[in-house]
């Protein structure tokens, strides 16, 4: 059984999208890839649930292997 | 350096037999490290005769492991030896981990009291060795040789033969069981043509056993990137006699040779103490493997401790598993060799003890994954989990500087599974939890009173006016009414205890199962499937 929300969670999903890009704006590379690992770190703390983040990781590699 | 303790080798009135006559035993064991004299004194007390062989004649190069845990010591309580190592031994339960010079966190291995042991005791392998010898020269039932080495294996359907090299030649003995502890370069797994599974891991580590006398406290000390071992990682712990365990990260491609020459320690404990007031009792350099024997059960042949499996040492897990491995195997052989129980009862040895060994090995890979990133974004999430941890509690749990032995919970046909329900207190598969109890007004803990009970099964009863009718062998420990008291109220609360509620606690001390209303049918049946016989 899926538990992973992937419909629309947000009011305004575009302001959570420029939220995390002005996060990683002016940023160097290195320092855009320490930002996003401690947000992934704080999120799936948040989420607090092996199943939902094993779900995410999934589809995560499946989109990350379509690009 | 450390103390070396000699043993003579005797020639045995066995080596005199024609080699057609070979005399047979029960059980040979052969290695008298940790693991195969505990498991010998054990098998002794639930008498059985043991031969004990061991390829040298003396104890005592190094320290090795040091750590030695509350279950093992309540092990060795029941061989007769927990005081003397406890007496010996450091004790300590505080953890502490800093990134470069801050504390990051601790964490408290046993915050509540009420227990006799303490998490854990930090003592030399050959103090603890050399107590356990002591105690196997009080019981005649075991027959320890020294530099008797064995050379090859002959398996047969029910026993299997044994030949012994000497300083006096070889001879053969047969045996209806060998249980190998001879180590992770265990000679007997070559010979049934068994090998490991598992991985191997590249970083190297430095070992520095040093004497000295220094105002540290008795805690774990471990360091991610610490200022004078930049980039890597360190640990400082105290062990008896003024002298500490010291462990560094070195390099992947750092030469073990030269790494281990005490000029080029040297300046690298300096810069971490700030001092050069110390001496070298020993100096190592080791990479490791987290691996096992994928069955540690071949036929007649039995593989217990490093032998069958292996792990980092960051967690404490090696010598710890393999006196867990002992506890496991001695009653269910003696069970077995007794005729007591079905040789099938041996089995659950493999099941119990390699899931055991599969845990260990996955806490163990886990700390040296975090401790040696393997990538790029590894390093940059553990760089993240450092950061993190200063301010929130969630990262702090994620930082793994090791993490250290707890006995494990057995998923067993061996339990029977609970019918009634209970809201905390060890399920069956889970190993006895301690509570201060009196007896007579004397204090007593239940850990006590479980090893007077050394060859059997007990039954855990929380009084409430009568006694549940049970199996005549079964011994009770009897808490409340006129039995031990419990004062405090924590062994009720650590059982999560009504009146009249019973543990079954097999003969390691693991509960069998447990009943609010034990029926003389019920224990009966638990009893006959702990001991194999459904």
């Amino acid at each position: 059984m899926t538990k992973l929300s992937t419909s629309s969670n947000f009011v305004k999903p575009d302001d959570a999208f420029r939220m995390i890009l002005e996060a990683h704006r002016g940023l160097e590379d290195s320092a855009s890839h320490a930002l996003d690992t401690a947000l992934v770190l704080i999120l799936a703390n948040h989420i607090g649930d092996l199943d939902v983040l094993r779900e995410a990781i999934a589809l995560a590699e499946q989109s990350a292997g379509k690009q | 350096m450390s103390a070396v303790r000699q043993f003579g080798y005797s020639r045995h009135p066995d080596q005199d037999r024609d080699r057609l006559r070979a005399a047979h035993h029960d059980v040979v064991v052969v290695g008298a490290g940790p693991v195969g004299l505990s498991l010998a004194i054990d098998l002794a007390q639930r008498g059985q005769r043991v031969v004990l062989l061991d390829d040298a004649d003396r104890i005592g190069e190094g320290s090795r492991a040091i750590c030695f845990s509350k279950r093992s010591l309540e092990y060795w309580d029941r061989l007769g030896v927990g005081q003397r190592m406890v007496d010996k031994g450091v004790v300590w339960k505080v953890g502490k981990i800093f990134a470069r010079d801050a504390l990051l966190y601790q964490f408290d291995l046993l915050p509540e009291p009420g227990h006799k042991r303490p998490a854990f005791i930090n003592l030399q392998q050959y103090y603890a060795e050399s107590y356990l010898a002591d105690r196997t020269a009080e019981l005649a039932a075991i027959d320890l040789r020294w530099s008797n080495k064995v050379t090859s294996l002959e398996r047969h359907n029910d026993h299997c033969e044994l030949t012994i090299e000497t300083p006096d030649g070889p001879y053969r003995v047969s045996a209806s069981y060998v249980v190998a502890c001879d180590g992770a370069r265990s000679a007997l797994r070559g010979m049934v043509g068994a090998d490991f599974e598992g991985q191997a891991f590249e970083d190297q580590f430095l070992i520095a056993d040093v004497k000295m006398t220094a105002a540290f406290p008795t805690e774990r000390w471990f360091w991610f990137d610490p200022p004078f071992h930049s980039g890597r990682s360190a640990l400082l712990h105290r062990q008896p006699d003024d002298v500490w365990r010291i462990d560094l990260q070195l390099s992947r491609d750092a030469d073990p040779a030269v790494e281990r020459r005490p000029e080029n320690v040297r300046p690298r404990i300096e810069r971490m103490l700030g001092n050069g007031n110390f001496e070298f009792e020993w100096i190592s350099v080791y990479r490791f493997h987290c691996r096992r024997m994928r069955r540690f059960v071949h036929d007649r042949v039995i593989f217990a401790g490093d032998s069958a499996h292996q792990v980092s040492p960051f967690g404490a897990r090696g010598a710890n598993s393999g006196l867990e491995d002992a506890e496991n195997l001695a009653w269910k052989l003696a069970l077995v060799l007794s005729g007591d129980a079905p040789e099938s009862l041996i089995e659950s040895y493999n099941t119990e003890r390699s899931a055991a060994a599969d845990e260990n090995i996955r806490e163990s890979t886990r700390s040296t994954d975090f401790m040696a990133p393997a990538t790029a974004q590894e390093a940059r999430m553990r760089q993240a989990i450092l950061a993190l941890a200063k301010d929130t509690e969630f990262a702090k749990r994620m930082v793994n500087g090791g993490r250290l032995s707890v006995p494990s919970v057995y998923d067993t046909p061996l339990s029977t599974p609970d019918a009634d329900e209970w809201s905390a207190g060890p399920r069956p598969g889970s190993s006895l939890v301690d509570a201060p109890l009196t007896d007579d007004g004397k204090d007593i803990y239940l850990s006590d009173a479980f090893a007077e009970n050394r060859d059997g099964f007990a039954l855990l009863e929380f009084a409430n006016g009568t006694s549940a009718e049970i199996d005549a062998n079964v011994r009770r420990i009897w808490i409340g009414g006129d039995g031990l008291a419990d004062t405090e109220g924590l062994a009720m609360k650590r059982y999560d205890a009504t009146p009249g509620a019973a543990y079954l606690l097999r003969p390691d001390g693991y509960v069998a199962a447990r009943f609010r209303h034990p029926s003389k049918d019920g224990v009966a049946a638990a009893l006959a499937r702990a001991n194999g016989l459904q």
